[in-house]
């Protein structure tokens, strides 16, 4: 009997034992967190383990803040992010990307951080040139750090270039402009291989049945382009917006686009590119590329680590063509470390961005050899670090060096412009309208633009 | 005493359901940005839909896929549960036949999704057999709701089937034993007793999986994301892109009150037309 009652008091204890931390669940886990407790999130679990080795060296350093780093999948990250924001749970400090934070600091719930930066007189020239300035949004406050950057190149399969004859001096030094393509389209019309292996450039090539293209995309670009045509747009002269990169005005009706649009859609016509409905078929550009599909595809530097990846094709990198203005241009992004407007822990969450910020938190992101850092004297380490897993990644490096970098198209209303981007691109790759279609969408785009500022 | 019973089910129906129905009714007459506080603007939603070509292509490309889903896959249900009823009673053949209902619909359409790639996928791989050229089912604006459509034609069918085998059980023998002593062929049968004492299942079947029809939008959104152009930018998804993405929650209100409307509707005239509440058997 005694035993019996022991029993019921231990399984009502154990009870109670469980509902305690389930109630504190509940309350959001704000109050629950003691005030040196950051909740820090990013999207790339690639970058998890250098961001824990960053958090242990943080609180080693200040012992009165601890981190929890929460990593969730691109998709899940920006919606959970807004349900956070909506039902104010969201993280204290989070990864920012250019397309997502303008309109994040539209609505106020990124926190500008120039207060504290002129407070702790950061040196904001420790990183590369104009990255710091990205994140000055249109309303002329700082709402980041940056942390590491990117820029495009092209990634080709090696074994196909050799086979093909074509040097790598030549794959360096490749010409490009809207009307013929430059040395670049005769590249491209080379590694392309029918199913009889003809080449592109030899006669009876038979462009309906082509076994690899020589250039691959992956969609139709959007508003941005960022992997598909910005750099060629670029390198003819285009600019996206009055006002880089706060575009007041867009040009996606200029004749330096619409061109450059045009030609680009032409290597479908000619075979040396997958149609539209093939390209968007199922698996992405990737897959398709180590499969032995594509003789290259333009990407971006966070790519490499995925590239690495592929077994079944050796992979080196090509540097863009050199377009109309006589030089190669490629867009320069990169992301930073944001602080929730939200949150109760301004100086710890900002101790942390400025951590993350600094040479010694960038110098161990550097050796991971995952993303290239923001802080320029980092730089040779990641280089050192992609070099002992077999890329010379000069080529992403050159045009930073060079200058010759634009940034991307940030905007507010980024979304909607998407929404109208992405259709009328998409359009016109599939040959269902003319490139000079982009005229009208670009009415549409400034519409947005004009109601909502 | 009942009270209880039944209060949990329905505290849980008015705080998932009622309230959310009621919020979401007053949300869609307002501009509402999630992260600010909503404004009241009157019919200003409801005016924008009847301007906005999206929305209407969304409704067409929707009524595409349900007529496409919904008719094959009641076609497929009939026979695949005819086939059972008349054939065998094994209950490993059941067991087969619902297991692509039990794979979570993201994993389904994900697998479809490598299978069906126009370069590397494995179906074209076997068309490439027999001599078809590769199809871009996804990438084709042509070929990209009919494949959604079959994707979950081909998740749903089994489910379906067992439904409907359920109601053929239902069936008294007597009638199939008086058609026989009468000299009725198979065919004849099936036409005259077996389809007409079905109706009241069958109409079930049908107003539960058309509603469901509507609601497309996971393998949506883990496949195609509305493209090609808007060919697959089926209403839920447009409004999910409208709430989410674009944090035009009023508007997004507005098209999913719309759309419960439809499907109100849409329930109520098939029950209707199809008498559903009397059996032939009567």
């Amino acid at each position: 009997m005694n035993s019996l009652i022991s029993r019921r008091n231990l399984l009502k204890a154990g009870i109670a034992a469980l509902a305690v931390p389930s109630l504190a669940a509940c309350n959001n886990g704000a109050a629950a967190r003691g005030p040196g407790e950051v909740i820090y999130w990013l999207w790339d679990s690639a970058q998890l383990p250098m961001y824990t080795e960053c958090a242990k060296v943080f609180h080693e350093q200040n012992p009165q803040y601890t981190l929890t780093i929460e990593q969730y999948g691109w998709n899940d990250y920006w919606s959970k992010l807004v349900t956070g924001f909506i039902s104010e749970t969201a993280p204290d400090v989070f990864t920012g990307h250019s397309s997502k934070y303008p309109l994040f600091a539209d609505k106020g719930q990124v926190l500008p951080i120039d207060e504290y930066v002129a407070k702790d007189n950061v040196d904001l020239s420790i990183y590369q040139k104009g990255l710091a300035d990205r994140w000055i949004g249109a309303d002329g406050k700082r709402y980041g750090l940056p942390k590491d950057w990117d820029t495009e190149v092209y990634f080709y399969n090696s074994a196909f270039t050799e086979a093909a004859g074509i040097s790598t001096d030549q794959l360096n030094s490749m010409t490009w402009n809207p009307q013929d393509g430059g040395t670049f389209e005769q590249i491209i019309r080379r590694l392309t291989v029918d199913s009889k292996g003809r080449r592109g450039d030899q006669s009876g090539f038979d462009k309906e049945n082509v076994k690899v293209y020589g250039l691959g995309y992956a969609d139709a670009g959007g508003g941005d382009g960022q992997t598909s045509w910005s750099w060629y747009a670029a390198s003819n002269g285009w600019k996206y917006s009055q006002g880089e990169p706060w575009g007041t005005k867009f040009f996606y009706g200029d004749p330096k686009f619409t061109d450059t649009i045009g030609w680009w859609r032409g290597l479908i016509t000619k075979g040396l590119m997958p149609t539209y409905a093939q390209a968007k078929s199922g698996v992405d550009v990737t897959t398709s590329f180590g499969a032995g599909k594509y003789g290259m595809t333009p990407n971006g530097s966070w790519m490499l680590g995925t590239y690495g990846q592929l077994k079944q094709v050796k992979t080196k990198l090509a540097r863009l063509p050199i377009g109309p203005v006589e030089k190669r241009m490629s867009m320069m992004n990169g992301l930073a470390d944001t602080i929730w407007a939200g949150t109760k822990r301004r100086d710890a969450s900002w101790a942390w961005v400025k951590f993350l910020g600094s040479q010694t938190a960038q110098d161990i992101v550097a050796k991971a050899g995952v993303v290239f850092p923001a802080v320029a004297a980092s730089m040779p380490a990641a280089k050192a670090a992609f070099a002992k897993s077999g890329w010379d990644v000069t080529p992403f490096l050159e045009p930073v060096e060079a200058g010759d970098v634009f940034p991307y198209p940030a905007n507010p209303n980024a979304a909607d412009v998407t929404a109208v981007m992405t259709p009328a691109m998409e359009s016109v790759m599939s040959f269902e309208a003319a490139p000079s279609s982009l005229a009208k969408a670009n009415n549409d785009v400034n519409k947005i633009l004009a109601v909502n500022s | 005493m009942a009270m209880i019973f039944i209060a949990p089910a329905t505290v849980g129906f008015v705080v998932f359901y009622i309230w959310p129905t009621l919020r979401g009714a007053y949300l869609s007459f307002t501009e509402y940005s999630l992260l600010s506080a909503p404004k009241f603007n009157g019919l200003a939603n409801y005016d924008r839909m009847i301007h906005d070509s999206f929305f209407w292509n969304a409704l067409g490309v929707t009524v595409e896929y349900v007529v496409i889903n919904i008719g094959l896959q009641t076609v497929l249900a009939v026979g695949i549960a005819m086939l059972m009823y008349r054939l065998t009673k094994s209950i490993t053949v059941r067991a087969i036949i619902l297991a692509p209902y039990l794979v979570a619909n993201v994993v389904v359409a994900l697998v479809w999704y490598w299978m069906l790639d126009v370069q590397v996928g494995v179906v074209n791989t076997f068309l490439g057999w027999v001599g078809i050229d590769p199809i871009a089912f996804f990438g084709d604006s042509h070929w990209a709701i009919p494949t959604v459509a079959g994707i979950n034609v081909w998740r749903h069918m089994g489910y379906t089937a067992l439904l409907v085998f359920a109601g053929l059980q239902m069936i008294p023998s007597y009638v199939y034993e008086a058609a026989e002593v009468d000299g009725s062929t198979e065919w004849k049968t099936f036409w005259r007793i077996t389809l007409p004492l079905l109706r009241p299942v069958l109409v079930m079947v049908l107003v539960v999986t058309m509603i469901g029809s509507f609601q497309i939008f996971d393998t949506v959104a883990v496949t195609t994301q509305g493209g090609p152009i808007n060919a697959t930018r089926v209403i839920y998804y447009y409004i999910y892109e409208r709430a989410f993405t674009r944090f035009d929650f009023g508007y997004a209100s507005a098209m999913a009150l719309v759309l419960f409307a439809i499907l109100a509707v849409v329930s109520l005239v098939q029950l209707r037309l199809l008498r559903a509440r009397e059996s032939d058997l009567a």
